[in-house]
Formats: structure tokens, C-alpha cells, sequence
């Protein structure tokens, strides 16, 4: 491949310079690794939160930090981690870099909106920072911002809930975005059924952003106006009902939920073929069960309030949907297993990872339908046991899913490679820490340990002891995989362009990419994952080899 | 880039935006029925408070002023330049009218010691404070999306002035009509909610 000059250093516009060059980008690559930095910022203060959370519920009584401030920390943490990390990490930073060249484009459709997209990003960032040292203190009433508290609590909360706003709006427009990139950017000669699973994951999500943060949107309007004018309309004594404000809230939260583990679960499909050297199995399986996800995913939101008053009419019809989410993802989960059954597998860190996801993701989705069965969920409703299931799926899903796709487009969004070895002994420690950390949460959730405290009973102590220990190894395994990747920047390892041996379009241009993508016009295969060539290449490598080693006898 | 040269593409956007506009007052729409279905005779009640005369004026003016917009597209389209102008600053001048009656109509009602957390409110049936509860979210909302499509017609206006909107290249105001038609849209969905509940 004859030599390009990366994005790094084309600025575009063209006429921009030095720091403004990123500033005021409309390049996707570029506002991806803007993406990249803001996400793991965040990510870094809210991991180190959750951290502290654990040390503090290590032993009885207050360890670290008293009952006011643990209030505070784990709604930070809950906060910041869903808002600025979970929800945006995969889409706005993996999704801007590598959808538009999955599909054969240039960019996204509306480069300024993306940008605007960004800025939003930041400043929802920004505004949750100041919320915590304005007004009455940090907010404390939980990410959910459950009426009346977060109406009488004297905390600041306007502000935090004016940042989640913000930050709805940034992910709405990034999903706005690319609906119209792929419907409207897309090379002529990609089908419907030809774009990798990626690029359809990500369409699926953004279809769910854009039916579902409206909602949320106007719930937290309502929350500042409730809060300014007192209306009551969530309020018993003034007529209001607070049931329908977790109806609202949860119209959209737990569509979120599945704009948080989609996008993960594209990345798995990405990766399992291409380290298995073999088509995924059930190509069209996994596009529709997306789209099912999607769909299915919107109507199962009361499945959270079994416990707050409903009919139980409403309590079996919930608990039924919920049951039938469980399809597609199993249908998925199958087909990553299907696709490594017989192939010829290359480990490698970004493998790995995928391979954590899939195991830790089938627990959480299991521990899943624990909490949807209603008579079940009753007995563990808000207990560590729901702290535990969210964690799988949220944490063991898309935190690893987020992990094997750093690892795994690193080296194209960079051009250089990092140490296999560290990354295998943070993904490993990663791992044990993470089964350490989350399993004793479930049996102290069976046990009856209440989530959102900050003291418990003696009988708990032993289990917290554990998963105080497992949350060390979780955080310093994290820390070594973060670290083990700056280092590559020191280290400056080149990457060549297909490092993997992928098939999708982004592995056929330089690493890092040119300004636009693609040196020559890309070429659509008919199959989105035909090895065919790969391996042929390989085949003739080996063969090469084998002979030269004859010859050398 | 391609990109800025599809208009069809940009008209998807903007429907897309349109459509999670319509979620953002679906929320509230979902509130109204719940509470509608929980206190009928207090909505019918509330809804007989409200003027039904000022309320039908503001309706003919925004449906006016939405076929105003739409005439201003298919004037630059024909490069008319002077007559799309016209058209948009009498859509703008439609906009202040509405505007003006809703302050004249809030103005009454606060008059009547009828306002969020008012006393006649607070100690009434709660039915009847959950109807101007919602009256007041909801037409407010209403409200400061008339002064953001105002604001865009505005942009408009100005694009036209510098020929940035020409008959070659309109999509910028046609998307801007959509969201004024889209403000109008919400009223019609709002009048008969609150002003001819029976």
C-alpha cells in the first residue's frame, strides 16, 4: 500500500490549525478520538468512585465515608457512568470512527450536527461537574431521580438533571446522524444485507435513541419544573400520581438499557468471525434479532416497578415481554458460540475479551430473567442481588464489549500496536477480579442485603470482605489495560493496515486513515464476512514458507 | 462532501428531529390521558374556564401562518426573492400575534389567582390542579417552541437576504417551514385537549 498522509495530519477543514484543528473538526475520526479522551476521563473518576464505594462497605460501620456522602458517591457513580460512559462509549467513539467507513463513506451525513454533538457531550459533562460544588451539594437521590425525593431533597439536582438532558440530546443526535448515514451514505453496491454487523447494531441503537430520549428528555423537564413552580403533578396531595413518573422514567430507561448493551454486541460480532477465520453463523438471525431487540426492548419497561403498586394485570403482561427480550439475545449469544464451533481460532486480546463478554453477559442475562419473573423479583427487589445483575450485563457486557473493541480497533484508530502480553494479564485479571467483585453481591442479595446502603448487618460481612477484595483486582486489572495501551504511544509499535486479518471495509485502508477514508473506491464482497481470500493468503503464505524451508534443506 | 448536496438526506434528518419533537410532547400527552381518564368531570370543568374564543383565533392564526410558510418556499422556489419575504415576516408577525393572546390569556388566568401552586389550586380538587398544572406545562412548552420556530424563520429571513437561499438551494428553509408546521401541528393536538374537553 503506497504511502498516505493519516487524518492526524490533514486537518479539516482545511485552513484550521493547531488546537482548533480539533476544536472545530468536522472529521468523524477526529471528533471520535475527542470522544475517546472526554469518555475515559469520565470513566477513570467514576471507576475510582465505585472503588471507593467498595473499600467503604469493606467492614461495618463507616470505613471511608459517612452515610451523606456514600448517598452522593454512588449516585455519581451511577450517573456518570450510565450518562457519560455506557451510553455514549461504544456509539459516539466506535461508532463515529467506524461506521461511515464500514459502509464505504467519507463521513457521517451531517459532519457540523456531529460536531454540535460533541460540544453538547461536553458541556452535560461540565454541568454535572459543577452540579457537584454549586447549590446545596452533591445530588443524592440516585440516577434515577425518583419523585418526590429528588422534588424535596435540598441537594442540588436541577443542575444534574439538566446535565442528563444535555447529554440526551448528544446521543439522540449522534443516533439522528447515523440513521441518515446509513440509509443515505452508503456505497451503492452494499445491500441491505451486506453491512457488517456492526454498522447494523449501531442502526438498531440509534433507532431506540431516537423513539426513546425524548421521553426521558421531558421526564427531567418535569423534574426542574416541579421543582421551580411546585405543580404537582407527580404529587398525591395536589391530585399527581408518583407512579407515572417512574412510568416515564422508565419508558425511556430501559430502552437505554438496550442502547447500551446493542452496540456491545455488535462489536462481538465483529470480532468473533474475524479471530475465527470463519462467516458468522446466522448472519440474518443476528440483524433481525437487533431490530427485535429494539422493538421488544421498548414494551418492558414496568418490569422495574413490580414492587411499586401496579395492577397485576399490568405485573404478568411486563413480566411476559420481559421474558421474550430473552429470544433474540440468546439468539445472538448462540450464534457468537456457532461461529467459533469448528474454526480455525487466532487468540488475541481483543478475542479475549470478547470471549469474558459472552460468558459474563449470559450470566447477567440469566440473572435477568431471576428479576423479571415477578414472584422472584419480589424477593430480591433492591437488594445487591439487582446490583449484581446490572453489573454482568452493564459492566461484564458492554464495559468488556467496550474493552475488545478498544483492543481490537486500536491499532487502526492509531496505527500502532500494543503489548499482547500486559493486555492478556489485565484481561485475565480483569476477569477473576470482576467474579470476585459481583458473585458474593448475589448471594448477599439472596441473603436479603439491601442495595443503597452504606452499613449492613454482620451476617453480610463476610461476603462484602470478598468482593471488596475482587473490586482491587477488578480496578488494577482496568488500570493495567489502560495503561498497557498509553504505553503503546510511547512504545510507537507501527501497526500494519489489516493487523487481524479482517474483511469488513474499515481493515482495507491505511491505519490510521487518510482524511477521506479510502485511497481507492472501496469494494463491496457479496458476503459481508467472506474469508475466503484471507485464508487463501494465509494458505499461500504457509506454503511459501514450507517451501523455502525445503529449499534452505 | 457529498453529503451537503442530498436534499433527501437532509429532509430525513429533519424528520427524524420532528419526530422525537412529537416523543418530547408524547410524554406529556400520556400524562394528560392517564390524568383525563382519573379526573373527567374536573378536565370538562377546567376545559369550560378556558376561552374557547382566543384559543380558536390563536388556532386560524398558526394555521394561517403555516400556509404562509409553505407559500414562501414555493415563492423562492419560482424566484419570487421579494413576495417569499414578505410571506415569511408576515409567518414571524403571526407568531408575536399568538404569542401576545397566550400572554393576554395567562395574564387572566393569573388574575383569577389560577397559576402553579396557587392558593385556589392548592386547596381545590386536585382534578382541577392537575388540568391547569398540565395547561400551563404544556402551552408553556408550546410556547417557547413558537419563539424557536420564530427565531428559525427569522435565520431565514436573513439567509434569503444574503442569498444563501436561493431557488437552487432551499432545503435550509424548507426545513425551518417544517418545523414551524410542526408547531402548529402540536397546537392542533393541544386546542381541543384543553379547550374543547366535553
Amino acid at each position: 500500500m503506497s504511502e498516505t498522509t493519516s487524518f492526524f495530519n490533514t486537518p479539516s477543514p482545511p485552513q484550521l490549525k493547531g488546537i482548533w484543528a480539533w476544536l472545530l473538526t468536522q472529521d468523524h475520526k477526529r471528533l471520535a478520538v475527542m470522544y475517546l479522551w472526554a469518555v475515559m476521563f469520565w470513566f477513570g473518576i467514576a471507576i475510582t468512585i465505585g472503588f471507593l464505594i467498595r473499600i467503604e462497605l469493606m467492614s461495618i460501620g463507616p470505613t471511608i465515608m459517612g452515610p451523606d456522602l456514600y448517598n452522593a458517591a454512588f449516585t455519581l457513580h451511577g450517573v456518570i457512568m450510565i450518562f457519560l460512559f455506557v451510553i455514549p462509549g461504544i456509539p459516539a467513539i466506535f461508532g463515529n470512527f467506524i461506521l461511515p467507513i464500514q459502509i464505504g463513506a467519507d463521513d457521517v451525513f451531517f459532519p457540523k450536527l456531529n460536531l454540535l454533538s460533541w460540544y453538547l457531550y461536553m458541556a452535560g459533562g461540565i454541568m454535572a461537574l459543577v452540579s457537584l460544588f454549586t447549590g446545596g451539594g452533591f445530588p443524592d437521590t440516585g440516577w434515577t431521580f425518583y419523585v418526590p425525593f429528588s422534588i424535596s431533597t435540598s441537594h442540588n439536582v436541577p443542575l444534574t438533571v439538566l446535565a442528563a438532558f444535555t447529554l440526551g440530546m448528544s446521543s439522540m443526535l449522534t443516533g439522528l446522524n447515523f440513521i441518515t448515514t446509513v440509509h443515505r451514505m452508503r456505497i451503492k453496491e452494499m445491500g441491505w444485507m451486506q453491512i457488517p454487523l456492526f454498522t447494523w447494531a449501531l442502526y438498531a441503537t440509534a433507532w431506540v435513541q431516537l423513539l426513546a430520549t425524548p421521553v426521558i428528555s421531558i421526564t427531567l423537564l418535569l423534574i426542574i419544573f416541579e421543582r421551580l413552580f411546585s405543580i404537582g403533578l407527580f404529587d398525591p396531595d395536589k391530585g399527581g400520581d408518583p407512579l407515572l413518573y417512574q412510568h416515564l422514567f422508565w419508558m425511556y430507561s430501559h430502552p437505554a438499557v438496550y442502547v447500551m448493551i446493542l452496540p456491545g454486541m455488535g462489536v462481538i460480532s465483529e470480532i468473533i468471525p474475524t479471530f475465527s477465520r470463519k462467516a458468522i453463523f446466522g448472519y440474518k438471525a443476528i440483524v433481525y434479532s437487533s431490530m427485535g431487540i429494539a422493538i421488544a426492548g421498548s414494551l418492558v419497561w414496568a418490569h422495574h416497578m413490580y414492587t411499586s403498586g401496579m395492577s397485576d394485570t399490568a405485573i404478568f403482561v411486563f413480566s411476559l415481554l420481559t421474558f421474550l427480550v430473552a429470544i433474540p439475545t440468546a439468539v445472538k449469544v448462540f450464534s457468537w458460540v456457532g461461529t467459533m464451533y469448528k474454526a480455525s481460532i487466532e487468540m488475541t486480546p481483543p478475542l479475549l475479551y470478547a470471549m469474558v463478554f459472552i460468558y459474563l453477559f449470559s450470566v447477567g442475562g440469566l440473572t435477568g430473567l431471576v428479576l423479571g419473573a415477578a414472584g422472584t423479583d419480589i424477593h430480591v427487589h433492591d437488594t445487591h442481588f439487582v446490583v449484581a445483575h446490572f453489573h454482568f450485563t452493564m459492566f461484564g457486557g458492554t464495559g468488556f464489549a467496550f474493552f475488545a473493541a478498544l483492543h481490537y480497533w486500536w491499532p487502526k484508530m492509531f496505527g500502532i500496536m500494543y503489548d499482547f502480553k500486559r493486555a492478556y494479564i489485565a484481561a485475565t485479571l480483569a476477569t477473576v477480579g470482576f467474579m470476585f467483585h459481583y458473585v458474593p453481591m448475589f448471594i448477599l442479595g439472596m441473603m436479603g442485603m439491601p442495595r443503597r446502603y452504606y452499613d449492613y448487618l454482620p451476617q453480610f460481612s463476610q461476603g462484602n470482605l470478598f468482593a471488596g477484595i475482587g473490586g482491587i483486582l477488578l480496578f488494577i486489572g482496568i488500570m493495567l489495560m489502560l495503561i498497557n495501551l498509553l504505553l503503546s504511544f510511547r512504545k510507537q509499535e507501527k501497526a500494519v493496515a489489516n493487523p487481524w486479518g479482517g474483511v469488513t471495509l474499515e481493515w482495507s485502508i491505511p491505519s490510521p486513515p487518510p482524511l477521506h477514508n479510502f485511497v481507492a473506491p472501496p469494494t463491496v464482497q457479496d458476503y459481508p464476512y467472506d474469508f475466503s481470500n484471507v485464508l487463501q493468503k494465509a494458505a499461500a503464505q504457509h506454503s511459501s514458507v514450507n517451501t523455502e524451508q525445503k529449499e534452505s534443506e | 462532501m457529498k453529503s451537503s448536496n442530498d436534499f433527501t438526506g437532509i429532509r430525513i434528518g429533519m424528520w427524524l428531529f420532528l419526530y422525537s419533537e412529537i416523543i418530547l410532547f408524547g410524554g406529556l400527552f400520556v400524562l394528560y390521558a392517564v390524568y383525563f381518564h382519573r379526573y373527567p368531570d374536573e378536565f370538562v370543568e377546567g376545559g369550560k374556564q378556558l376561552n374557547r374564543i382566543i384559543g380558536a383565533i390563536n388556532t386560524i392564526i398558526l394555521l394561517i401562518s403555516s400556509f404562509t410558510v409553505a407559500a414562501s418556499i414555493t415563492a423562492i422556489r419560482l424566484q419570487n426573492k421579494k413576495l417569499s419575504l414578505g410571506l415569511l415576516t408576515f409567518s414571524i408577525f403571526c407568531g408575536l400575534v399568538f404569542l401576545i393572546n397566550k400572554y393576554f390569556e395567562w395574564g387572566a388566568k393569573f388574575h383569577h389567582d389560577i397559576y402553579p401552586n396557587s392558593d385556589t389550586l392548592v386547596s381545590g380538587p386536585p382534578g382541577q390542579n392537575i388540568f391547569f398544572g398540565l395547561y400551563y406545562v404544556i402551552t408553556g412548552l408550546h410556547g417557547l417552541h413558537v419563539i424557536i420556530g420564530m427565531t428559525l424563520l427569522m435565520v431565514s429571513v436573513v439567509l434569503i437576504l444574503r442569498n444563501k437561499v436561493h431557488a437552487g438551494r432551499f432545503a435550509v428553509l424548507e426545513n425551518c417551514g417544517l418545523y414551524w408546521h410542526l408547531v402548529d401541528l402540536i397546537w392542533i393536538f393541544v386546542f381541543p385537549l384543553f379547550y374543547l374537553v366535553l
